[in-house]
């Protein structure tokens, strides 16, 4: 308990100097890490933001004396309240571990063991370090699910991790790393995984205990927006290097680097809206289970006019992605039917002709998953050419080539696997891949929202691009807003499987709002560091008032 | 070359690496190798235990392909001298009708060891077929299949094969399409637990939405994917099938005189062990084919122990 030893805000806590970090792959070592320092003092919240594979992670978890398999560290010092982290004995470390540090990890859905109950495993550490008996430690950890705001904070506890929802559960995260009353907290990205409207609540309850118990926190994510609300000072990371160290407003309103500068790069771009009445597809009344029992879609209704985007918005589980398997065949409504060219197109996958199956195509959220890791790139894009367009041979390497081109890559990577693309890459083999169909309309499953911010405004530009060189119509899922504005035509938002409201960009996120799109809304976080308290407080004086 | 994919890689905008892994984290692009110098760098970095179980596979291999050079004599050639002692002319003696022993482990492990690859081999293409079609399929036809294997399984296989045996006859032919069918059954359930955890990828729902044939789907899509799991299955469905051919040969309803089959041939001479206390090795004698049987078994699991652990994705802490 940090104010109970004598020690007050202020001090330093945390001092590493030129860390270095080597990891291994491909046969060597490469720097991971190249020479950072980091203060951290009592009190404060340190926000470590850059693109995945900037190292921001791998010096956070340092913080704490722990590189993971397939690192080490080879240079510079860690120094924790006074104690030598770096070349402390793995006995120390499991000491410190647990009790005074502790650690919120991304995906609280992996961290939790499904067979033991929420309380036991949220003062697990608590106990058997010794901090204070479970009979305490429990008691506490229902006072800490109270602040935390939890739903039913005395009964919450003897639920398994299966019986709450992905925000509850980070929240019981945090309660867990809470209970030992730790000096340093590492978040890992620890709200990347939730929705927005999720998020807000996840962050607030966040900000508030490590206020409350005045704990020093390092704060990992990409989302700068994010990092703006909850932390002191930001240190942006790229390469395994420093870019810049600064107060948090200083950084938002004044960034010194370029770098910092392109993080929020999203959002600069602009699609002037352009309305159309000429329909490309449309669904109509559909109802869709899986099952054949529970009913996920509730009279849905889409329109897409050609050669514009339509972006779907919604929370998870509201039926987005659920949408796109109706048009595409793989889950056959119910009810109601799809119009493709005004022609009713058969509902099952099966029915449908190749020519039909061929004008629609689609990309999805994890490029990872959607490539299969043994066919190299000129399979990949050259199977829908062969396939759909019958080309042989020569024919398809040159078509492939040119799809290559298309999507500013080019033909040295036609021999790759997709394990040796980047993020960015592979999500451009899947554009080219649907391309390669000539398809009419694409739908796009949450395209952008594994990536980075720079590499999603890359993928984004792209993908106007060829919506103006090909006459491509989008379907767009997404929960981010931010990219909604940037690239939409009309907006549809869902909710519980209904659809909320559909209409021109313009009108749609214009007031005034029906309950939910204003919610969602309001939801999404801005480049303000004000901007989570306010929005509490104007939430709070909203409930009080009604 | 590298610095022509790094720049490609700059100017497409991509600067940033697949979701976060440390391994991978490092902007450099990774080199293309060819599939030869990738196995010849996993050889390199293989363990004793798989260079010694490498080695003593090539080696019965080697036996098995020359087998009428290597061997002094016939395999069914007689000599008039039964249960002869070593000596110069017959390096491990003669057996209970004069056949030299030497000559029948030679050519046994062409016998033993041809059987034992055809019917793995077999078994894998029924399992393996059956178990993808199950995996993709996941409705009634997976049901029917799973049952009836349950029902083949909660069988004990080696009184099964014993019984199919004696109905069938115990030709090379029907004693390969047995085993094949019996040891199947193992097969089809890993093989249908690994594809069905690769037939819900994206790739495989693109292939569909593609409009591609269950064809396609298997072979291309995921056959690449489960490959691993099943080449380390196969080594130990091949050791077990081995051991069931010989059990089978032991109790005389596998591989029929005058094929030599180790199996077989430790049965014929068994009788010998009780001559042990005068002569040492005459006592041996019949040990030296389940020696064969042993030392195979043993080198064939360090081999496939080391590939599981290679393609399992276990990282050793460096």
């Amino acid at each position: 308990m940090s104010t109970d030893n004598g020690t007050k805000k202020g001090d330093i806590l945390v001092e590493m100097k030129d860390i270095r970090i080597n990891g291994f792959s491909d046969e060597r070592w490469h720097e991971i890490i190249k020479g950072v320092d980091l203060t951290l003092r009592r009190g404060e919240v340190m926000g470590l933001i850059g693109e995945s594979g900037a190292g921001k992670s791998t010096l956070g978890k340092a913080a704490m004396g722990y590189t993971q398999p397939g690192c080490k560290l080879v240079g510079g010092t860690i120094l924790f309240d006074g104690i030598d982290l770096a070349h402390a004995s793995d006995g120390q470390k499991r000491e410190l571990w647990g009790s005074r540090i502790a650690y919120v990890a991304q995906s609280a859905a992996a961290s939790f063991n499904p067979a033991h109950r929420l309380i036991d495993q949220t003062v697990e550490a608590t106990v058997s370090h010794h901090v204070r008996p479970a009979r305490e430690a429990r008691a506490d950890a229902v006072e800490l699910f109270r602040s935390l705001q939890l739903p039913m904070p005395d009964t919450i506890g003897s639920r398994y991790p299966h019986q709450v929802s992905g925000g509850q559960l980070q929240r019981i995260m945090t309660a867990m790393a809470m209970s030992p009353r730790p000096d340093l907290i590492i978040f890992d990205e620890p709200t990347t995984a939730l929705d927005v409207t999720t998020q807000v609540e996840v962050l607030a309850a966040m900000r508030s205990i490590v206020e409350e118990f005045n704990t020093a926190a390092i704060y990992i994510t990409h989302d700068l927006a994010v990092v703006a609300q909850m932390a002191d000072f930001i240190k942006v990371l790229r390469y395994g290097e420093e870019v810049e160290e600064a107060e948090t407003r200083k950084m938002l309103s004044k960034p010194e680097q370029a770098y910092t500068r392109s993080l929020w790069a999203v959002r600069s771009i602009e699609k002037p809206e352009q309305p159309s009445d000429d329909i490309a597809l449309e669904i109509a009344d559909v109802d869709a289970a899986y099952g054949g029992r529970v009913k996920v879609l509730h009279d849905v209704s889409i329109r897409l006019p050609r050669g514009r985007t339509v972006a779907v918005v919604g929370e998870s589980g509201s039926g987005k992605s659920t949408t796109a398997r109706v048009i595409t065949g793989l889950l056959p409504p119910i009810k109601g039917e799809v119009r493709f060219n005004g022609q009713p197109l058969p509902r099952a996958l099966k029915d449908r002709n190749r020519d039909q199956l061929r004008r629609i195509q689609m990309i999805y959220q994890m490029a990872d998953t959607a490539m299969n890791p043994r066919q190299t790139v000129g399979d990949i894009i050259g199977r829908p050419v062969q396939f759909y367009l019958g080309k042989r041979g020569r024919e398809v390497e040159k078509r492939v080539i040119e799809l290559l081109q298309l999507i500013e890559l080019d033909e040295s990577f036609i021999d790759r696997l997709p394990g040796e693309l980047s993020g960015g890459q592979k999500q451009r083999i899947c554009i080219a891949r649907a391309l390669a169909a000539e398809p009419e309309i694409i739908i796009c499953d949450e395209v952008t929202s594994a990536l980075d911010q720079i590499v999603q405004e890359g993928i984004l530009k792209l993908l106007l691009r060829l919506q103006k060189e090909l006459g491509l119509t989008y379907l767009f899922i997404t929960h981010d807003i931010a990219t909604v504005r940037a690239i939409s035509d009309e907006i549809v938002v869902m909710f519980q499987g209904k659809v909320v409201e559909q209409g021109p960009k313009s009108e749609i996120l214009a007031p005034p709002h029906p309950d939910y799109t204003e919610l969602l809304l309001s939801s999404v976080p801005e480049m303000d560091p004000d901007w989570l308290t306010q929005l509490l407080k104007s939430r709070r004086a909203e409930q009080a008032a009604g | 070359m590298s610095s022509d994919k790094t720049q490609a890689a700059q100017s497409a905008g991509a600067a940033a690496e697949e979701t976060y892994s440390a391994a991978a984290e490092v902007g450099a692009v990774r080199k293309r190798r060819t599939r030869l110098e990738r196995i010849w760098i996993g050889l390199k970095k293989a363990p004793l235990s798989a260079w010694f179980g490498m080695t003593v596979i090539l080696i019965y291999c080697l036996v098995a392909l020359f087998a009428p050079l290597l061997a002094p004599y016939g395999e069914a050639q007689v000599f008039p001298v039964p249960y002869g002692p070593w000596d110069a002319e017959h390096i491990f003696g003669t057996d209970q009708i004069g056949r030299d022993v030497l000559s029948r482990l030679i050519y046994g492990a062409r016998n033993t060891m041809g059987i034992a690859l055809v019917t793995t081999f077999l078994s894998f293409l029924i399992g393996g077929g059956l178990g993808l079609v199950a995996a993709i399929n996941r409705s009634w036809i997976d049901q029917i299949l799973s049952r009836f294997i349950d029902i083949l399984m909660a069988i004990p296989s080696l009184i099964f094969a014993l019984m199919l045996l004696s109905i069938f006859g115990s030709t090379v032919s029907s004693l390969i399409i047995i085993i094949a069918i019996l040891d199947s059954t193992r097969v089809f359930r890993l093989t249908r637990a690994v594809a069905v955890s690769v037939a819900v990828m994206d790739y495989v729902e693109a292939a569909r939405l593609r409009g591609e044939g269950l064809g396609w789907v298997m072979r291309r899509e995921i056959l690449p994917n489960i490959m691993p799991p099943l080449v380390a299955e196969f080594g130990l469905r091949f050791c077990f099938v081995f051991l069931t051919i010989a059990a089978l040969s032991f109790l005389g309803v596998g591989i029929q005189p005058p094929t030599a089959d180790w199996g077989s041939m430790v049965r014929d001479n068994a009788s010998l062990i009780q001559f042990a206390q005068y002569d040492l090795k005459a006592g041996i004698t019949p040990l030296l084919p389940a020696a064969a049987i042993a030392l195979l078994t043993v080198a064939v699991n360090f081999v496939v122990d080391w590939f599981l652990h290679k393609t399992s994705g276990l990282r050793d802490e460096h």
